[in-house]
This record gives structure tokens, C-alpha cells and sequence, in this order.
């Protein structure tokens, strides 16, 4: 872990400045996060992790050939030509686990954006105007929040004729948003009642610019928070969906490989580089953005600082 | 109280309203015409079959009568627990062959639920407060909640399974048995069954523990628990009291992962070939019987707006403020 620490610690302080932006006074806390953030191990560490793999999925792509090639000697296992060896057809697996990554950030990211926009938007307009809005918005969220998000994404994704990542991507995200929601609403309840928002109001400021100006940057940290997560929870829906052979109908992605791993019975015929791959990297990557949060939940709480 | 229920009540039956909206609405208004993707899918040669085929499809979905009549038409099928026909194994209706795979899928559900939620609380509770224990052990609950649950599987059939040949893998019990109440074929069902309940068991443990150990650390943080130490209330009681306060989240948190948990069973369950719901859902796509994964949605979403009301009941139970009015819409 000594190699990737000049990287990350420059593009800690960035990560952890990204919410603080809007902060008025933001330099000094922006400073603080800062220092804490370069000096927590979870969060470099973490960083680290995603930040291997994310640079896996961007480069590798250029240097691997096509994975849906048949290229190499069928199930052949890894070898100095191969280094994860090849599939039943002779595809090489590191080629597929390259371009997978890219899939697999794609979908996190687009999904997340997504999720995390119509998560605030209904949970700030829920939380702000109270009333009906309120009502009818905390209802929609609590219907979406009850209906089984993998159920619906199947019956969608099976009459889907041509499902691509970026599809796929929007459809988790669609559906990936209530828990935020109802998440931002409570805080923006509590924080309708303090002083500075009625001072605000009083001045005349438009709505928009009092969520956006002196709401919202009170819980820059936990929407930063908030956006790793659904990451993650992303992810693993669209491995799961690309499990039960829904995935991509062109190209490959690490679901998909798990998919042909098992279609092809690996397991049986102990192909473990076909099948041990793809899941590491889901779980590595998943994982580390776990830690980073805990990491960063230490670097904007003072009371988590002690460790 | 009838408040809260109602309240609840009110919002499951519109989430099975739009539930059962989204599955008319997605066959008929998605791009392209499902009715000859199906036709296509067949792979009839002779123009014959093809016309006959769709004219049974149409009829099917009842696509020659107007829009508002399909709706109410579909909504009359499902209240006669008509869900149509499956094409996956003809004449046989859906409903059917969803209720003869539900049993195999509740068997390994219901126990890995709440013997991980069971154990997974206490096991947090318990890493909160020995540090040497949450610093070893932590990491590893972080890797088992970000495994996806079909690779976790998959590595459990292979080292378990296949290299180390402690358990069979694939189907609920040996092809050579029949089902009756034997002591071999008890014995058989159980070590089948053994693996994709380990497996469902240790990813949603992880979740579990780490919540609880949060949980915890933040009621022990609590004044209530600061005040009782004070006046000189033993640990164990403080503990006890802020187990207690922590459980609350856990219980919401639950109605909350059911979802992914059912999503968690339907891979693991094609993993091992285990004939429940979830090799009824891979069957269905590789087959695409669009009927058959239809009534599975909707089963799903019955078995979770159940189990979400029975857990508001179970919330009921065990906090007294909902039962006073106060917990307005936990």
C-alpha cells in the first residue's frame, strides 16, 4: 500500500473538499477535512483500492483485444500468455475481466447519479414544503421502498430486446432512490427549524436558493456518503441482473461472466480462474467503498475522530 | 394504533396496485412488439405456425379488446389467481408451478432471514464492546456485505462442494430419491439444502452484525445510558437497555432488505440448481415464458408486502410508542 499513497493523497483532499464547496466559510473546514482526510488509513486505503481498478477499467480496455474473441487455447488454465488463463471457447478472461470494470464503474456511477439527483429532489421538496407535497411524495417513496427493486428490474430488463450497460444503469437508478429520499427528508425537516434558514426566509431568498445554499451544505458529507453507497448497492444489482441472464445483450460485464462461468459449468470442471475473478473484483471494489465510508464518516464526525 | 395500521395497509395495497400496473404496463408499452419477439423467439419454420402463434399470443394478452377493457380484464384474471398459462411447461398453469417451487424457497428463506438477523445482532452487540474482537473482526463482515451473493455461492459449491466434497451440489435431493418421510431422504434434503442456507446465512449476517455494532456504540454514546451509569446501574444493564433501543432500527431495517434478501435467494438458487423460485425465474428467461416470470413478480411482491406487514406487527410488539399514537409513519 505504498505505492498508490502520492495518488491518493492527491486526490483525497479533492474527494473530501467536493462537498464543502458551497460552504460559505468554507476554506476553514474544507482545511480541516483535508488534513484528517490524508491521514485516515481507511480512507486511503479505500481510495486506493477503487482508485486500482478504476484505472484498470479505463486503461486496460486500450491494452487487452477483444474479449468475446476466440482467441487462445480453449480452458486453458493461466499461463504467461494468458495470466487468468481462458474460457471454454478460448476467450482470455483477463481481456473480459478488463472491459467488465469499465461496465461495472459505468453502471455504479450512472446509476448512483441518478438515484442520488431524484433521491434529494423528493427528499428536499418533501422535507422543505411539508404539507401535501409532503404527503404525496413520502407516499410514492414508501411504495417504491416496499416493491422488491430486483423483481421489477427483472420484469423490465426480460422485455428489454437490446439491453445495454447504460439502460441497465438507469432502470437500478429509477428504482434505486427511496431510502435516500426519505433519508434527506428527515434531515431537511430538522433543518428547516433552525435559526439561519428562518433568517434566511426573511431575507427574501427564493426557495430554491435557500435548500441549495443553506440546507444542502449542511449535509454535504452525508450526500457524499450517500452517493457511495448507492455505488455499491448498484453494482451488485446489476451483477445479480446479469446473473440471472439479464445483463448486457452486447458486450461483457463481471455479472456476465459469472453468468457464462456457470452456464458453462466452471465450477464442475474446476475452472476457478473463470469464475474467482470477476467476483474478487466486484467485492474488492464494493468493499473499499465501504471502508472509504467509514473512513470519511471519521473525517467529517469529530466524535468518530479518536482512532 | 388503527391509525398506523391503516396507514400501512394503505400503502401496501397501492404498491400491489402499482405492482400490478407495471406488470400490464411494461408487455404493451415497451419498444417493439412482444407479441412477434415471442413469435421470432419460437423459431417456427412454416408461416402457418407463425400466423397461428400469434393470433394465441394476442389472445393471450387480449390485445383485440380496447385499452381500459385489457386492464380491468387483467386485474380479473389475477383476483382469480389466474396468472395464464406457462409455455415452459405447457399445458400447465403458472400458478402451479409457482406454488409447487415456494416451499423449497421458504425453506432456505425463512431460516437464513432470521437466524442471520439473529445471530448477526447479537454478534454486533457483542463486537461493540469488545475492541480487540471489533478491530479483528470487522473488516471481514465489510467483504462478506459487499460479496455479491451468487459469487459467494459459487465459491461455496466449488471449495465446499466440488474440492472438498463435503456436500452435494445441484438440486434439492438426489436425482435417485422420491420424496417421503424417510430418514434417508430427510438426511439427503438436508445436505442439499445445507450450502445455499450457509450461503445466504453469511452474506446477510455481515449486514447485520455491523449495523448492530454501530447501533450500539451509538446508544451506549446515549445520556440515558450516560445518566444509568452514573447512578450506578451495572454495565450489563446499560448494555442491555441500549441492545434493546438498537434492535429498533434493525427491525425497520429488515422490512427494508427483504427485497435484496428474496433477489439474494433467486441467484443463490440457481447457483446450486436448487428447484425453488429462483431456477423457476432462469428457466422462465432462458425460455422466455414471459408469463411464468410475470407471476413470479407479482408472488414476490405479495411475499414481501406480507412479510413487511408482518414486521410493522412485530414493531408494534416491541415499541410501546407506536402502540400510543406517536410513531406517526416508522
Amino acid at each position: 500500500m505504498t505505492a498508490p499513497e502520492p495518488v491518493s493523497g492527491e486526490s483525497g483532499p479533492e474527494v473530501a473538499a467536493v462537498p464543502g464547496v458551497a460552504t460559505v466559510r468554507g476554506t476553514g473546514v474544507r482545511r480541516e477535512a483535508l488534513y484528517f482526510a490524508v491521514r485516515n488509513r481507511k480512507l486511503v486505503g479505500g481510495l486506493a483500492v477503487v482508485v486500482v481498478f478504476l484505472l484498470a477499467g479505463l486503461v486496460g480496455p486500450l491494452l487487452v483485444g477483444d474479449p468475446l474473441a476466440y482467441v487462445g487455447p480453449p480452458a486453458a488454465a493461466p499461463s504467461g500468455e494468458y495470466p487468468l488463463g481462458t474460457t471454454t471457447f478460448g476467450q482470455d478472461v483477463l481481456a473480459q475481466l478488463l472491459h467488465g470494470l469499465r461496465a461495472t464503474f459505468l453502471v455504479g456511477t450512472v446509476a448512483a447519479l441518478i438515484a442520488g439527483v431524484i433521491g434529494m429532489l423528493v427528499g428536499f421538496t418533501g422535507g422543505y414544503r411539508g404539507g401535501l407535497v409532503d404527503e404525496v411524495l413520502n407516499m410514492i417513496t414508501n411504495i417504491v421502498l416496499v416493491l422488491p427493486v430486483l423483481a421489477v428490474l427483472m420484469i423490465i430488463a426480460a422485455y428489454l430486446q437490446v439491453r445495454d450497460v447504460l439502460v441497465q444503469a438507469v432502470i437500478i437508478g429509477l428504482f434505486s432512490w427511496p431510502w435516500v429520499a426519505r433519508a434527506i427528508r428527515a434531515q431537511t425537516f430538522s433543518l428547516r427549524a433552525r435559526e439561519f434558514v428562518d433568517l434566511a426566509r426573511l431575507s427574501g431568498m427564493p426557495v430554491r436558493r435557500i435548500v441549495f445554499r443553506e440546507i444542502a451544505p449542511n449535509m454535504a458529507s452525508y450526500l457524499f456518503m450517500v452517493f457511495i453507497l448507492l455505488f455499491g448497492g448498484s453494482v451488485l444489482f446489476a451483477a445479480t441482473l446479469d446473473f440471472i441472464g439479464l445483463g448486457p445483450t452486447d458486450g461483457i460485464s463481471l455479472g456476465l461472466m459469472l453468468n457464462h462461468a456457470k452456464q458453462w459449468s466452471a465450477m464442475n470442471l474446476g475452472m476457478w480462474w473463470w469464475f474467482v475473478p470477476p467476483g474478487l473484483a466486484i467485492t474488492a471494489i464494493v468493499g473499499a467503498m465501504y471502508v472509504m465510508n467509514v473512513g470519511l464518516d471519521e473525517v467529517f464526525n469529530p466524535k468518530l475522530r479518536e482512532t | 394504533m388503527a391509525r398506523y395500521f391503516g396507514r400501512k395497509l394503505l400503502i401496501y395495497a397501492l404498491t400491489f396496485f402499482v405492482a400490478v400496473t407495471i406488470n400490464w404496463l411494461i408487455p404493451r408499452f415497451m419498444p417493439g412488439d412482444p407479441v412477434r419477439a415471442m413469435v421470432a423467439r419460437a423459431g417456427l419454420q412454416t408461416p402457418e405456425g407463425v400466423a397461428a402463434m400469434r393470433e394465441y399470443y394476442s389472445s393471450l394478452f387480449g390485445f383485440d379488446v380496447p385499452v381500459w377493457q385489457q386492464y380491468l380484464n387483467f386485474w380479473g384474471g389475477i383476483l382469480r389467481g389466474d396468472l395464464g398459462v406457462s409455455l415452459l411447461a405447457f399445458p400447465e398453469p403458472v400458478t402451479s408451478l409457482i406454488l409447487g417451487a415456494v416451499p423449497l424457497t421458504l425453506g432456505l428463506l425463512i431460516p437464513a432471514i432470521l437466524l442471520s438477523w439473529w445471530a448477526g445482532n447479537k454478534f454486533g452487540a457483542y463486537a461493540a464492546r469488545k475492541k480487540v474482537l471489533d478491530n479483528a473482526v470487522l473488516p471481514v463482515w465489510y467483504v462478506l456485505t459487499a460479496t455479491p451473493y451468487m459469487w459467494l455461492a459459487i465459491l461455496m459449491a466449488w471449495a465446499l462442494g466440488k474440492v472438498a466434497g463435503l456436500f452435494p451440489v445441484g438440486r434439492p435431493y438426489s436425482a435417485s430419491l422420491v420424496p417421503e418421510w424417510s430418514w434417508l431422504f430427510i438426511t439427503d434434503l438436508v445436505s442439499h439444502w445445507f450450502l445455499p442456507f450457509l450461503s445466504l446465512f453469511l452474506v446477510a449476517f455481515g449486514g447485520w452484525a455491523i449495523g448492530m455494532r454501530n447501533m450500539v456504540i451509538y446508544e451506549l454514546e446515549a445520556d440515558y445510558a450516560h445518566y444509568l451509569s452514573s447512578l450506578g446501574a451495572p454495565p450489563k444493564l446499560v448494555r442491555r437497555y441500549a441492545f434493546r433501543n438498537a434492535l429498533l432500527p434493525q427491525i425497520t431495517g429488515l422490512a427494508l432488505q427483504l427485497g435484496v434478501i428474496v433477489g439474494g435467494a433467486v441467484v443463490t438458487e440457481i447457483v446450486f440448481d436448487y428447484r425453488g423460485l429462483g431456477y423457476l425465474v432462469l428457466e422462465a428467461i432462458k425460455a422466455t415464458d414471459f408469463f411464468l416470470l410475470q407471476g413470479i413478480f407479482l408472488f414476490i411482491v405479495i411475499g414481501v408486502l406480507l412479510a413487511n406487514f408482518v414486521i410493522d406487527i412485530v414493531y408494534v410488539l416491541v415499541d410501546p410508542r407506536t402502540r400510543a399514537g406517536m410513531g406517526g409513519d416508522r
